[in-house]
Protein backbone atom coordinates (compact mmCIF):
# COMPACT_ATOMS: atom_id res chain seq x y z
CA UNK A 1 0.00 0.00 0.00
CA UNK A 2 2.41 2.60 1.08
CA UNK A 3 4.64 1.09 -2.16
CA UNK A 4 1.66 2.13 -4.20
CA UNK A 5 1.41 5.49 -2.66
CA UNK A 6 5.05 6.42 -3.05
CA UNK A 7 4.92 5.48 -6.31
CA UNK A 8 1.80 7.27 -7.38
CA UNK A 9 3.46 10.31 -5.41
CA UNK A 10 6.81 10.08 -7.27
CA UNK A 11 4.46 10.28 -10.44
CA UNK A 12 2.55 13.28 -9.22
CA UNK A 13 5.94 14.70 -8.41
CA UNK A 14 7.35 13.95 -12.24
CA UNK A 15 4.00 15.52 -13.70
CA UNK A 16 4.15 18.62 -11.72
CA UNK A 17 7.69 19.10 -12.11
CA UNK A 18 7.37 18.78 -16.24
CA UNK A 19 4.40 20.58 -16.24
CA UNK A 20 5.86 23.82 -14.09
CA UNK A 21 9.23 23.42 -16.11
CA UNK A 22 10.47 24.90 -19.32
CA UNK A 23 7.61 22.88 -21.80
CA UNK A 24 7.85 21.76 -24.61
CA UNK A 25 4.55 22.34 -25.75
CA UNK A 26 5.77 21.96 -29.44
CA UNK A 27 5.72 18.70 -30.95
CA UNK A 28 6.98 16.94 -33.70
CA UNK A 29 5.02 13.97 -35.52
CA UNK A 30 7.73 12.06 -36.99
CA UNK A 31 6.47 8.99 -39.21
CA UNK A 32 8.84 6.22 -39.58
CA UNK A 33 8.00 2.21 -40.83
CA UNK A 34 9.48 -0.11 -37.87
CA UNK A 35 10.81 -2.55 -40.17
CA UNK A 36 13.67 -1.76 -41.05
CA UNK A 37 17.13 -2.99 -38.68
CA UNK A 38 19.03 -1.72 -37.93
CA UNK A 39 17.30 1.97 -39.01
CA UNK A 40 13.91 1.12 -37.62
CA UNK A 41 12.46 -1.41 -35.86
CA UNK A 42 10.10 -2.20 -33.04
CA UNK A 43 11.63 -4.21 -30.15
CA UNK A 44 10.37 -6.65 -28.01
CA UNK A 45 7.96 -3.97 -25.64
CA UNK A 46 6.88 -2.40 -28.66
CA UNK A 47 9.15 0.75 -28.52
CA UNK A 48 10.84 2.12 -31.58
CA UNK A 49 14.47 1.97 -31.75
CA UNK A 50 17.18 2.56 -34.16
CA UNK A 51 19.51 5.10 -35.81
CA UNK A 52 16.74 6.24 -37.56
CA UNK A 53 14.94 7.34 -34.29
CA UNK A 54 18.08 8.12 -32.32
CA UNK A 55 18.76 10.86 -35.23
CA UNK A 56 15.10 12.00 -35.10
CA UNK A 57 15.46 12.23 -31.11
CA UNK A 58 18.69 14.30 -31.65
CA UNK A 59 17.32 16.82 -34.32
CA UNK A 60 14.62 17.04 -31.79
CA UNK A 61 16.60 17.49 -28.62
CA UNK A 62 18.57 20.46 -30.58
CA UNK A 63 15.12 22.11 -31.89
CA UNK A 64 13.57 21.98 -28.60
CA UNK A 65 10.18 20.17 -29.79
CA UNK A 66 8.85 16.52 -28.64
CA UNK A 67 9.11 13.83 -30.54
CA UNK A 68 5.81 11.92 -31.62
CA UNK A 69 6.72 8.86 -33.71
CA UNK A 70 3.95 7.34 -35.88
CA UNK A 71 4.20 4.10 -37.28
CA UNK A 72 3.27 3.97 -40.80
CA UNK A 73 4.20 0.74 -43.16
CA UNK A 74 6.56 1.83 -46.06
CA UNK A 75 4.38 1.76 -49.15
CA UNK A 76 2.10 4.09 -47.73
CA UNK A 77 4.26 6.34 -45.70
CA UNK A 78 4.38 8.93 -48.42
CA UNK A 79 0.79 9.67 -49.02
CA UNK A 80 0.43 9.32 -44.78
CA UNK A 81 2.81 12.88 -44.65
CA UNK A 82 1.15 13.91 -47.75
CA UNK A 83 -2.85 13.21 -45.83
CA UNK A 84 -0.83 15.36 -42.59
CA UNK A 85 -0.85 12.28 -40.40
CA UNK A 86 2.38 13.40 -39.14
CA UNK A 87 5.04 16.25 -40.34
CA UNK A 88 8.19 14.56 -41.67
CA UNK A 89 9.20 11.01 -42.41
CA UNK A 90 12.46 9.99 -40.68
CA UNK A 91 12.88 6.10 -42.35
CA UNK A 92 15.93 6.30 -43.97
CA UNK A 93 13.81 7.41 -47.39
CA UNK A 94 16.69 7.79 -50.17
CA UNK A 95 16.32 11.26 -52.16
CA UNK A 96 14.85 10.28 -55.45
CA UNK A 97 13.90 12.45 -57.98
CA UNK A 98 10.51 10.80 -58.16
CA UNK A 99 10.21 11.35 -55.06
CA UNK A 100 11.10 15.06 -55.04
CA UNK A 101 8.25 15.40 -57.11
CA UNK A 102 5.66 14.81 -54.01
CA UNK A 103 7.98 16.14 -50.98
CA UNK A 104 11.03 18.10 -50.34
CA UNK A 105 13.76 16.54 -48.61
CA UNK A 106 16.35 17.90 -46.00
CA UNK A 107 20.29 17.31 -46.59
CA UNK A 108 21.24 13.74 -46.25
CA UNK A 109 21.75 12.80 -43.07
CA UNK A 110 23.81 8.96 -44.38
CA UNK A 111 24.36 7.96 -47.71
CA UNK A 112 23.88 4.41 -48.77
CA UNK A 113 24.96 1.44 -51.91
CA UNK A 114 23.06 -0.99 -52.94
CA UNK A 115 24.55 -4.52 -52.80
CA UNK A 116 23.13 -8.41 -53.30
CA UNK A 117 23.28 -10.96 -50.89
CA UNK A 118 23.80 -14.90 -51.42
CA UNK A 119 23.57 -17.72 -49.83
CA UNK A 120 27.32 -18.59 -48.68
CA UNK A 121 27.22 -21.80 -50.85
CA UNK A 122 25.02 -20.57 -53.60
CA UNK A 123 26.68 -19.40 -57.34
CA UNK A 124 25.00 -16.54 -57.57
CA UNK A 125 27.38 -14.38 -59.89
CA UNK A 126 25.39 -10.55 -60.31
CA UNK A 127 27.07 -10.28 -63.83
CA UNK A 128 24.54 -13.31 -64.86
CA UNK A 129 21.73 -13.65 -63.06
CA UNK A 130 19.87 -15.67 -66.10
CA UNK A 131 17.07 -17.81 -64.27
CA UNK A 132 17.35 -16.09 -61.19
CA UNK A 133 14.77 -15.08 -58.52
CA UNK A 134 15.95 -11.98 -57.45
CA UNK A 135 13.74 -9.95 -54.31
CA UNK A 136 13.69 -6.57 -53.09
CA UNK A 137 11.34 -4.56 -50.92
CA UNK A 138 8.63 -2.52 -52.78
CA UNK A 139 8.52 0.75 -53.59
CA UNK A 140 12.42 1.04 -52.51
CA UNK A 141 15.19 2.20 -54.48
CA UNK A 142 16.40 -1.23 -54.76
CA UNK A 143 13.37 -2.12 -56.05
CA UNK A 144 13.09 0.53 -59.43
CA UNK A 145 17.18 -0.48 -59.67
CA UNK A 146 15.83 -4.21 -60.42
CA UNK A 147 12.79 -2.04 -62.68
CA UNK A 148 15.31 -0.14 -64.48
CA UNK A 149 18.61 -2.54 -65.12
CA UNK A 150 16.71 -5.58 -66.25
CA UNK A 151 19.14 -8.52 -65.14
CA UNK A 152 18.20 -10.29 -68.37
CA UNK A 153 15.73 -13.38 -67.67
CA UNK A 154 15.76 -12.41 -63.77
CA UNK A 155 12.55 -12.86 -62.38
CA UNK A 156 11.56 -10.16 -59.76
CA UNK A 157 9.34 -10.63 -56.53
CA UNK A 158 8.61 -7.43 -54.48
CA UNK A 159 7.76 -7.74 -50.45
CA UNK A 160 6.20 -5.61 -48.28
CA UNK A 161 9.38 -5.37 -45.46
CA UNK A 162 12.65 -6.19 -45.71
CA UNK A 163 12.15 -8.60 -43.20
CA UNK A 164 9.71 -10.80 -44.97
CA UNK A 165 11.84 -10.52 -48.18
CA UNK A 166 15.26 -12.10 -46.07
CA UNK A 167 12.76 -14.78 -44.76
CA UNK A 168 12.09 -16.01 -48.42
CA UNK A 169 15.99 -15.87 -48.72
CA UNK A 170 16.77 -17.65 -45.95
CA UNK A 171 13.83 -20.56 -47.13
CA UNK A 172 15.27 -20.51 -50.50
CA UNK A 173 11.87 -18.92 -52.57
CA UNK A 174 14.40 -16.21 -53.75
CA UNK A 175 17.82 -16.92 -55.12
CA UNK A 176 19.58 -13.21 -54.05
CA UNK A 177 18.69 -10.43 -52.33
CA UNK A 178 19.01 -6.60 -53.41
CA UNK A 179 19.23 -4.04 -50.46
CA UNK A 180 20.83 -1.55 -48.76
CA UNK A 181 23.94 -2.96 -47.73
CA UNK A 182 24.01 -1.24 -44.22
CA UNK A 183 20.72 -2.80 -43.87
CA UNK A 184 22.01 -6.34 -45.26
CA UNK A 185 25.27 -5.92 -42.93
CA UNK A 186 23.33 -5.98 -39.71
CA UNK A 187 20.86 -9.03 -40.75
CA UNK A 188 24.38 -11.08 -41.87
CA UNK A 189 25.73 -9.95 -37.99
CA UNK A 190 22.68 -11.86 -37.06
CA UNK A 191 21.93 -15.17 -36.19
CA UNK A 192 19.31 -15.36 -38.93
CA UNK A 193 21.92 -14.95 -41.53
CA UNK A 194 24.80 -16.50 -40.58
CA UNK A 195 24.64 -18.87 -44.16
CA UNK A 196 24.67 -15.54 -46.53
CA UNK A 197 27.12 -13.10 -47.81
CA UNK A 198 27.66 -10.43 -49.85
CA UNK A 199 28.02 -11.15 -53.31
CA UNK A 200 29.62 -8.85 -55.99
CA UNK A 201 30.54 -5.09 -55.54
CA UNK A 202 28.62 -2.39 -53.71
CA UNK A 203 26.02 -0.78 -56.30
CA UNK A 204 26.92 2.95 -55.76
CA UNK A 205 23.87 4.95 -57.01
CA UNK A 206 24.38 8.14 -55.37
CA UNK A 207 21.95 7.15 -52.79
CA UNK A 208 21.81 10.30 -50.50
CA UNK A 209 19.01 9.90 -47.20
CA UNK A 210 17.28 12.47 -45.93
CA UNK A 211 14.28 13.52 -44.04
CA UNK A 212 10.98 13.76 -46.18
CA UNK A 213 8.94 17.32 -45.24
CA UNK A 214 5.61 17.84 -47.10
CA UNK A 215 6.68 20.75 -50.21
CA UNK A 216 5.97 24.22 -49.00
CA UNK A 217 6.67 23.23 -45.39
CA UNK A 218 10.14 25.44 -45.47
CA UNK A 219 9.96 26.55 -41.76
CA UNK A 220 10.46 22.71 -40.74
CA UNK A 221 12.76 21.62 -43.19
CA UNK A 222 15.65 24.75 -42.14
CA UNK A 223 14.78 23.92 -38.87
CA UNK A 224 15.96 20.37 -39.83
CA UNK A 225 18.94 20.88 -41.80
CA UNK A 226 19.98 23.67 -38.79
CA UNK A 227 19.42 20.87 -36.73
CA UNK A 228 21.79 18.53 -38.50
CA UNK A 229 24.27 20.53 -39.52
CA UNK A 230 24.70 20.96 -35.39
CA UNK A 231 24.61 17.39 -34.26
CA UNK A 232 27.02 16.91 -36.91
CA UNK A 233 29.17 19.86 -35.59
CA UNK A 234 29.15 19.13 -32.17
CA UNK A 235 29.93 14.90 -32.31
CA UNK A 236 26.46 13.48 -31.69
CA UNK A 237 26.13 11.83 -35.08
CA UNK A 238 29.23 10.45 -34.55
CA UNK A 239 28.74 8.94 -31.42
CA UNK A 240 25.32 7.59 -32.91
CA UNK A 241 27.03 6.26 -36.32
CA UNK A 242 29.26 4.40 -33.93
CA UNK A 243 26.32 2.63 -31.91
CA UNK A 244 25.49 0.85 -34.95
CA UNK A 245 28.27 0.69 -37.95
CA UNK A 246 32.27 0.12 -37.38
CA UNK A 247 32.31 2.68 -40.07
CA UNK A 248 31.28 6.28 -41.09
CA UNK A 249 28.10 6.34 -43.02
CA UNK A 250 27.70 9.94 -43.85
CA UNK B 1 -7.27 13.86 -59.82
CA UNK B 2 -5.07 12.41 -62.42
CA UNK B 3 -6.91 10.32 -64.90
CA UNK B 4 -3.97 9.48 -67.51
CA UNK B 5 -2.62 7.90 -64.56
CA UNK B 6 -5.68 5.87 -64.55
CA UNK B 7 -5.95 4.90 -68.12
CA UNK B 8 -1.85 4.45 -68.82
CA UNK B 9 -2.09 1.83 -66.04
CA UNK B 10 -5.25 0.29 -66.29
CA UNK B 11 -3.60 -3.21 -68.55
CA UNK B 12 -1.50 -3.85 -65.82
CA UNK B 13 -4.51 -2.93 -62.94
CA UNK B 14 -6.37 -5.81 -65.02
CA UNK B 15 -3.76 -7.94 -65.75
CA UNK B 16 -3.77 -7.76 -61.78
CA UNK B 17 -7.73 -8.63 -61.94
CA UNK B 18 -6.93 -11.40 -63.56
CA UNK B 19 -4.94 -13.26 -61.04
CA UNK B 20 -7.51 -12.06 -58.49
CA UNK B 21 -10.61 -14.00 -60.79
CA UNK B 22 -7.28 -16.98 -61.16
CA UNK B 23 -6.64 -17.05 -57.53
CA UNK B 24 -10.25 -16.71 -55.88
CA UNK B 25 -11.62 -19.60 -58.67
CA UNK B 26 -8.87 -22.19 -57.17
CA UNK B 27 -9.45 -20.66 -54.05
CA UNK B 28 -13.41 -21.83 -54.57
CA UNK B 29 -13.49 -24.54 -55.92
CA UNK B 30 -10.49 -25.87 -53.12
CA UNK B 31 -13.27 -24.70 -50.80
CA UNK B 32 -16.03 -26.52 -51.94
CA UNK B 33 -14.07 -29.98 -51.36
CA UNK B 34 -13.06 -29.03 -48.38
CA UNK B 35 -17.05 -28.05 -47.55
CA UNK B 36 -19.04 -30.89 -48.51
CA UNK B 37 -17.27 -33.53 -46.39
CA UNK B 38 -16.69 -31.04 -43.69
CA UNK B 39 -20.20 -30.80 -43.51
CA UNK B 40 -21.49 -34.20 -43.06
CA UNK B 41 -18.77 -34.73 -41.06
CA UNK B 42 -19.63 -31.93 -38.71
CA UNK B 43 -23.60 -33.10 -38.83
CA UNK B 44 -22.55 -36.66 -38.05
CA UNK B 45 -23.47 -38.06 -34.56
CA UNK B 46 -20.21 -39.85 -34.32
CA UNK B 47 -17.87 -37.86 -32.08
CA UNK B 48 -15.23 -39.16 -34.11
CA UNK B 49 -16.40 -37.56 -37.26
CA UNK B 50 -17.71 -34.39 -36.09
CA UNK B 51 -14.65 -33.39 -33.66
CA UNK B 52 -12.13 -32.86 -36.46
CA UNK B 53 -14.77 -31.14 -38.57
CA UNK B 54 -15.46 -29.06 -35.45
CA UNK B 55 -11.84 -27.97 -34.82
CA UNK B 56 -11.02 -27.40 -38.53
CA UNK B 57 -14.13 -24.93 -38.82
CA UNK B 58 -13.46 -23.77 -35.51
CA UNK B 59 -9.77 -23.18 -36.73
CA UNK B 60 -10.39 -20.67 -39.87
CA UNK B 61 -13.32 -19.31 -38.84
CA UNK B 62 -11.57 -18.43 -35.58
CA UNK B 63 -8.33 -17.18 -37.21
CA UNK B 64 -7.79 -13.71 -39.60
CA UNK B 65 -7.03 -14.59 -43.25
CA UNK B 66 -3.58 -12.50 -43.26
CA UNK B 67 -2.72 -15.09 -40.24
CA UNK B 68 -3.37 -17.92 -42.10
CA UNK B 69 -1.71 -16.88 -45.46
CA UNK B 70 1.36 -16.13 -43.39
CA UNK B 71 1.40 -19.28 -41.78
CA UNK B 72 1.43 -21.34 -44.74
CA UNK B 73 3.66 -19.22 -46.93
CA UNK B 74 6.36 -17.64 -44.41
CA UNK B 75 5.49 -20.21 -41.34
CA UNK B 76 5.77 -23.82 -43.67
CA UNK B 77 8.98 -22.41 -45.24
CA UNK B 78 10.43 -22.08 -42.40
CA UNK B 79 11.22 -25.77 -41.43
CA UNK B 80 13.94 -27.70 -43.25
CA UNK B 81 11.45 -31.11 -43.36
CA UNK B 82 8.85 -28.73 -45.76
CA UNK B 83 11.50 -27.84 -47.50
CA UNK B 84 13.68 -31.02 -48.16
CA UNK B 85 9.81 -32.73 -48.94
CA UNK B 86 8.14 -33.80 -51.92
CA UNK B 87 5.72 -30.47 -51.35
CA UNK B 88 8.01 -27.95 -51.61
CA UNK B 89 8.17 -27.12 -55.46
CA UNK B 90 4.05 -26.60 -54.42
CA UNK B 91 4.84 -24.70 -51.63
CA UNK B 92 7.76 -22.57 -52.40
CA UNK B 93 4.76 -20.71 -54.96
CA UNK B 94 3.11 -17.85 -53.49
CA UNK B 95 -0.15 -18.65 -56.04
CA UNK B 96 -0.20 -22.04 -54.43
CA UNK B 97 0.16 -20.66 -50.87
CA UNK B 98 -2.38 -18.24 -51.15
CA UNK B 99 -5.24 -20.37 -52.83
CA UNK B 100 -4.14 -23.59 -50.12
CA UNK B 101 -4.89 -20.50 -47.63
CA UNK B 102 -7.92 -19.11 -49.32
CA UNK B 103 -9.07 -22.89 -50.01
CA UNK B 104 -9.03 -23.90 -45.95
CA UNK B 105 -11.07 -20.52 -45.17
CA UNK B 106 -13.86 -20.24 -47.52
CA UNK B 107 -13.87 -24.12 -47.18
CA UNK B 108 -14.39 -23.98 -43.61
CA UNK B 109 -17.21 -20.72 -43.64
CA UNK B 110 -18.41 -22.86 -46.54
CA UNK B 111 -18.98 -25.98 -44.13
CA UNK B 112 -20.96 -24.26 -41.52
CA UNK B 113 -23.15 -22.46 -43.88
CA UNK B 114 -24.14 -26.20 -45.25
CA UNK B 115 -24.13 -27.80 -41.95
CA UNK B 116 -27.07 -25.08 -41.26
CA UNK B 117 -28.57 -25.99 -44.67
CA UNK B 118 -28.45 -29.47 -44.13
CA UNK B 119 -29.92 -29.62 -40.36
CA UNK B 120 -32.88 -26.80 -42.27
CA UNK B 121 -33.97 -29.43 -44.42
CA UNK B 122 -37.48 -29.97 -43.25
CA UNK B 123 -37.89 -33.07 -41.34
CA UNK B 124 -41.01 -34.32 -43.07
CA UNK B 125 -39.02 -34.49 -46.18
CA UNK B 126 -36.40 -37.13 -44.57
CA UNK B 127 -39.22 -39.09 -42.85
CA UNK B 128 -40.78 -39.57 -46.12
CA UNK B 129 -37.52 -40.66 -47.98
CA UNK B 130 -37.40 -42.95 -44.96
CA UNK B 131 -40.95 -44.40 -45.71
CA UNK B 132 -40.03 -44.29 -49.12
CA UNK B 133 -37.40 -47.70 -47.91
CA UNK B 134 -34.32 -45.06 -49.04
CA UNK B 135 -31.16 -45.65 -47.41
CA UNK B 136 -29.60 -42.83 -45.44
CA UNK B 137 -26.92 -42.21 -48.57
CA UNK B 138 -29.64 -42.87 -51.12
CA UNK B 139 -31.87 -40.25 -49.12
CA UNK B 140 -28.62 -37.67 -48.70
CA UNK B 141 -27.90 -37.70 -52.43
CA UNK B 142 -31.87 -38.14 -53.50
CA UNK B 143 -33.34 -35.63 -51.08
CA UNK B 144 -31.30 -33.85 -48.13
CA UNK B 145 -28.14 -32.86 -50.17
CA UNK B 146 -30.19 -31.28 -53.47
CA UNK B 147 -32.67 -29.18 -50.91
CA UNK B 148 -29.43 -28.24 -48.54
CA UNK B 149 -27.48 -26.51 -51.84
CA UNK B 150 -30.81 -24.53 -52.62
CA UNK B 151 -31.30 -23.12 -48.87
CA UNK B 152 -27.17 -23.14 -48.72
CA UNK B 153 -27.83 -20.55 -51.60
CA UNK B 154 -27.97 -16.86 -50.75
CA UNK B 155 -25.55 -17.22 -48.33
CA UNK B 156 -22.86 -18.90 -50.40
CA UNK B 157 -23.52 -16.10 -52.90
CA UNK B 158 -22.49 -13.69 -49.88
CA UNK B 159 -19.44 -15.83 -48.87
CA UNK B 160 -18.50 -15.71 -52.61
CA UNK B 161 -17.98 -12.20 -52.46
CA UNK B 162 -16.43 -12.21 -49.54
CA UNK B 163 -13.70 -14.51 -50.60
CA UNK B 164 -13.22 -12.01 -53.60
CA UNK B 165 -12.76 -9.19 -51.52
CA UNK B 166 -9.97 -11.55 -49.24
CA UNK B 167 -8.33 -12.04 -52.10
CA UNK B 168 -6.59 -8.76 -51.64
CA UNK B 169 -4.13 -10.20 -49.17
CA UNK B 170 -2.32 -12.14 -51.65
CA UNK B 171 -0.83 -9.05 -52.29
CA UNK B 172 1.03 -9.54 -48.79
CA UNK B 173 3.14 -12.56 -50.31
CA UNK B 174 4.40 -10.77 -53.41
CA UNK B 175 1.58 -11.95 -55.77
CA UNK B 176 0.72 -8.93 -57.91
CA UNK B 177 -2.82 -9.72 -58.03
CA UNK B 178 -5.25 -6.44 -58.58
CA UNK B 179 -4.32 -5.14 -54.91
CA UNK B 180 -0.72 -6.31 -55.03
CA UNK B 181 -0.12 -4.54 -58.85
CA UNK B 182 -2.21 -1.25 -57.55
CA UNK B 183 0.26 -1.17 -55.06
CA UNK B 184 3.63 -1.53 -56.98
CA UNK B 185 2.06 1.39 -59.46
CA UNK B 186 1.33 3.62 -56.54
CA UNK B 187 5.02 3.09 -55.42
CA UNK B 188 6.31 4.16 -58.89
CA UNK B 189 3.46 6.87 -59.42
CA UNK B 190 2.97 8.29 -55.67
CA UNK B 191 -0.93 8.59 -56.51
CA UNK B 192 -2.42 6.17 -54.57
CA UNK B 193 -6.17 7.54 -54.91
CA UNK B 194 -6.27 7.59 -58.05
CA UNK B 195 -4.69 3.93 -58.21
CA UNK B 196 -6.72 2.33 -55.45
CA UNK B 197 -9.88 4.33 -56.93
CA UNK B 198 -9.54 2.30 -59.87
CA UNK B 199 -8.84 -0.96 -58.78
CA UNK B 200 -12.00 -0.07 -56.31
CA UNK B 201 -14.03 0.16 -59.56
CA UNK B 202 -12.49 -2.60 -61.53
CA UNK B 203 -13.25 -5.24 -57.66
CA UNK B 204 -16.62 -3.23 -57.76
CA UNK B 205 -17.39 -4.32 -60.98
CA UNK B 206 -16.49 -8.00 -60.94
CA UNK B 207 -19.04 -7.44 -58.17
CA UNK B 208 -21.28 -6.62 -59.98
CA UNK B 209 -21.16 -9.30 -62.59
CA UNK B 210 -21.29 -12.04 -60.04
CA UNK B 211 -24.09 -10.77 -58.23
CA UNK B 212 -26.03 -10.69 -62.05
CA UNK B 213 -24.80 -14.13 -63.06
CA UNK B 214 -25.73 -15.74 -59.41
CA UNK B 215 -29.09 -14.18 -58.92
CA UNK B 216 -30.17 -15.94 -62.65
CA UNK B 217 -28.42 -18.99 -61.15
CA UNK B 218 -31.03 -18.81 -58.11
CA UNK B 219 -33.83 -17.99 -60.17
CA UNK B 220 -33.44 -21.01 -62.20
CA UNK B 221 -33.01 -23.16 -59.51
CA UNK B 222 -36.00 -21.78 -57.68
CA UNK B 223 -38.38 -21.78 -60.46
CA UNK B 224 -40.36 -24.48 -58.97
CA UNK B 225 -41.56 -22.02 -55.99
CA UNK B 226 -44.78 -19.99 -56.86
CA UNK B 227 -43.39 -16.17 -56.91
CA UNK B 228 -39.90 -16.81 -56.30
CA UNK B 229 -38.64 -14.10 -58.30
Amino acid sequence: MSLKTAALAAVAAIVLLTASGPTRAETLRIGTEGAYPPFNQIDPSGELIGFDIDIAQALCDKMNVECVFVRQDWDGIIPGLLARKYDAIVASMSITEDRQQAVDFTDPYYSNKLRFVAAKNAKVDPDNLKGKVIGAQRATISASYLEDHPFKGAKVKLYDTQENAYLDLASGRVDAILADRLVSYDWLESDAGKNFAFVGEPIDIGDKIGIAVRKGDTKLLARLNAALAEIIADGTYEELNAKYFPFPIY
Amino acid sequence: MNFEVIVANLPKLLEGAGLTLELVAFGLVGGAALALPAALMRVSPRWWLWAPAFAYIFFFRGTPLLVQIFLVYYGLGQFEAVRDSVLWPILREPFWCAIIAFALNTGAYTAEILRGAIQAVPVGEVEAATAFGMSRTLSLRRIILPRAFRIALPAYGNEVILMLKGSALASTITLLDLTGMARTIIARTYMPVEIFLAAALIYLGMTFVFVQLYRLLERRLSRHVVGAR
